[in-house]
């Protein structure tokens, strides 16, 4: 249902949630990539940033928007609006929307990995209150590229995976047709993900999926949005960015008889206190 | 790559007669290729290393102390494909005899005392799971935490599948960690060996403030496979190779093994700023700051790094002056 060519994209979701969008081009090094776009715009009231895949809906759309799959100028288009909205003490919010970043050789030799990860540590930096929302497809380093969050919300039948299931079955299984077991595996659905700890709150979608009615599904998500940012805004700015840095080093699980679980059982192994 | 393996398996025993270069396939003894670092003595094609191997080039002799052993990998989404995961890191383990794909520690290289994190392709793949990314963390807090440098030697094939999400979010968390190091300043320098590819090279690997490679090493996100497959492009000559990625930007220097030691020592050392050492006498580390790390974090931390420094006070190493480059002072394992 993530990848259903009528979901909602991020678009629709600025056109929903976002009064007066201004959107702003381009990376300032060389090009505009429309698989993400971004821009300034009112959401109930407070001026915020929005960052956002775009995948587009008829194949015009989609070809130009490239499915949603960013070259290298789409994350620094993503940095510059970021270090914006920091100077200018701006929210951010991110929309994921995306199979991942876009394998092509001119994307590689511009910098792909390079753009991904500063992507990420531009993110990891800032201030200012950052949610991010997967929407539909959340693919691998290219989704995450946008979503290192204060908090990530997601939406009820989104999926945010590590690979696709067709990738991970052509690897382990070495037969792509094992897809279904695949995705068994890797328990990308959102309720699977908060009990991992990925994903903080889960927005529950109108009867169907939200493509049955995008203007609810924008309703609901405008609801948690303003929950979250009301939240957030209760933290004092530095003392979120440690807590945001926090949040990911306490992802992953794992075992040490050396620091044995304390303060963080939720996360198995981790402890804040060292032997 | 079964050569390499096979020739580290079999040392201390003696050394085969034959062995063949997969790359100019000419013939050498393979003790010649070990004491040539891993390197064919006839073409200079790098073979891919392990990382006690690699840990032995790069850190001065004796001063490596292994820290974060016993972090082992659960399995937290019960995760079977052919086989069952916990079956899959079993026979890692007994492959590699290491604990993880990632072997963190205390070490001095080249002189300077660091905190030394080195990945190893031969297990699943040098994939970055739960362990590998809090093992990185827990060498960034503590090149942080007092004021040491970190070298990452980087070699993976991308994400730890079997770990789901929580893998990707290693990405996150390891771009974190590289935060941390940003704002305590501490240098961090990144030697991406072959191949480094997908979620490393995508994160912490090319955060640091120099990244160098070796020689023909493979670095891109996605594979040459991947991208020939997906996008039915050609690959241009030499695509994703560590030459061309100098070329193009994305690498500080393509640096042969031999001079791996001394260049990275470099690197520290300017990086350390302050005056030019005297060549007699290698600069101590400054003095620890406390940065916003709990201080037991710190405590720990400096008793971590205080044993690292007492090896090379003590004299474990060999004189600086003598040591010229690891070729030279490179004992037979």
């Amino acid at each position: 249902m993530a990848r259903r060519k009528e979901r909602p994209r991020t678009r629709d979701y600025i056109h929903f949630l976002i009064d007066g969008f201004e959107e702003l081009k381009g990376d300032r090094l060389r090009a505009d990539d429309p698989a993400i776009v971004g821009g300034l715009g009112w959401f109930r009231g407070r001026a915020v940033l929005v960052v956002g895949h775009q995948k587009g809906r008829t194949l015009d759309e989609q070809t130009v928007h490239n499915f949603g799959m960013a070259r290298p100028e789409g994350y620094r288009k993503a940095q510059r609006l970021f270090r914006l909205a920091e100077r200018h003490g701006l929210p951010v919010l991110t929309f994921v929307d995306t199979p991942g970043a876009y394998p092509g050789v001119a994307a590689e030799e511009g910098g792909q990995a390079r753009a991904i990860a500063e992507s990420m540590l531009s993110m990891a930096r800032l201030t200012v209150p950052v949610i991010a929302t997967i929407i539909g497809e959340g693919g691998s380093g290219g989704a995450l590229a946008l979503a290192v969050a204060d908090q990530v919300l997601m939406l009820e039948n989104a999926t945010y995976s590590v690979i696709t299931p067709e990738g991970c079955a052509a690897i382990l299984w070495r037969d792509s047709s094992f897809a279904p077991q695949a995705a068994e595996a890797l328990r990308p659905t959102a309720s699977q993900l908060r009990e991992l700890g990925a994903v903080e709150r889960v927005v529950p979608e109108p009867r169907l999926g939200a493509h049955h009615n995008p203007e609810a599904a924008a309703e609901r998500l405008g609801e948690a949005l303003e929950e979250t940012l009301a939240e957030l805004d209760a933290t004092p700015a530095l003392e979120r960015r440690r807590q945001r840095r926090e949040r990911f080093r306490r992802l992953g699980r794992w075992s040490d008889p050396e620091q044995p679980p304390g303060a963080m059982s939720l996360f198995g192994g981790y402890s804040t206190t060292l032997e | 790559m079964n050569v390499t393996v096979e020739i580290q398996r079999r040392n201390g025993e003696p050394a085969k007669p034959e062995w063949v270069c997969p790359s100019c396939r000419q013939g050498a003894r393979a003790g010649e290729v070990r004491d040539n670092l891993m390197v064919c003595p006839h073409c200079g094609h790098h073979l891919r290393i392990g990382a006690r191997e690699r840990i032995r080039q790069l850190a001065d002799e004796g001063t490596f102390r292994e820290l974060w052993t016993m972090v082992t990998t659960l399995d937290p989404l019960e995760f079977t494909d052919l086989e069952s995961y916990p079956e899959r890191v079993r026979e890692a383990k007994a492959k590699t005899g290491l604990p993880e794909a990632i072997v963190t520690g205390a070490a001095s290289i080249d002189g300077t005392p660091c905190v030394l994190a080195v990945m190893d392709f031969g297990f699943m793949g040098g994939s970055m799971g739960s362990v590998v990314g809090e093992k990185l963390w827990r060498s960034a807090e503590l090149a942080a935490g007092d004021d040491l440098p970190l070298v990452a030697v980087c070699s993976s094939g991308g994400a730890r599948m079997q770990e789901g999400i929580l893998s990707l979010m290693q990405m996150a968390k390891t771009s974190c960690a590289v935060d941390l190091i940003n704002e305590a300043t501490s240098p961090f320098v990144a030697v991406l060996a072959d191949p480094c590819t997908g979620g490393v090279i995508a994160s912490f690997a090319t955060l640091a403030d120099v990244c160098i490679s070796e020689p023909g090493a493979l670095l891109s996100f996605s594979g040459p496979r991947v991208i020939a497959e997906t996008t039915r492009e050609t690959l241009p000559e030499g695509f994703g190779s560590a030459e061309r990625n100098l070329a193009l930007g994305h690498l500080d220097a393509v640096v042969a093994r031999k001079d791996l030691r001394e260049k990275v020592g470099n690197y520290l050392r300017l990086l350390g700023g302050g005056e030019e050492p005297d060549r007699g006498e290698r600069p101590e580390t400054r003095a620890g700051r406390p940065g916003r790390l709990a201080q037991a974090t710190l405590e720990r931390a400096r008793t971590l790094a205080a044993h690292a420094r007492r090896s090379f006070v003590r004299g474990d190493r060999e004189d600086p002056g003598e040591a010229e480059g690891p070729s030279a002072g490179e004992p037979a394992p």
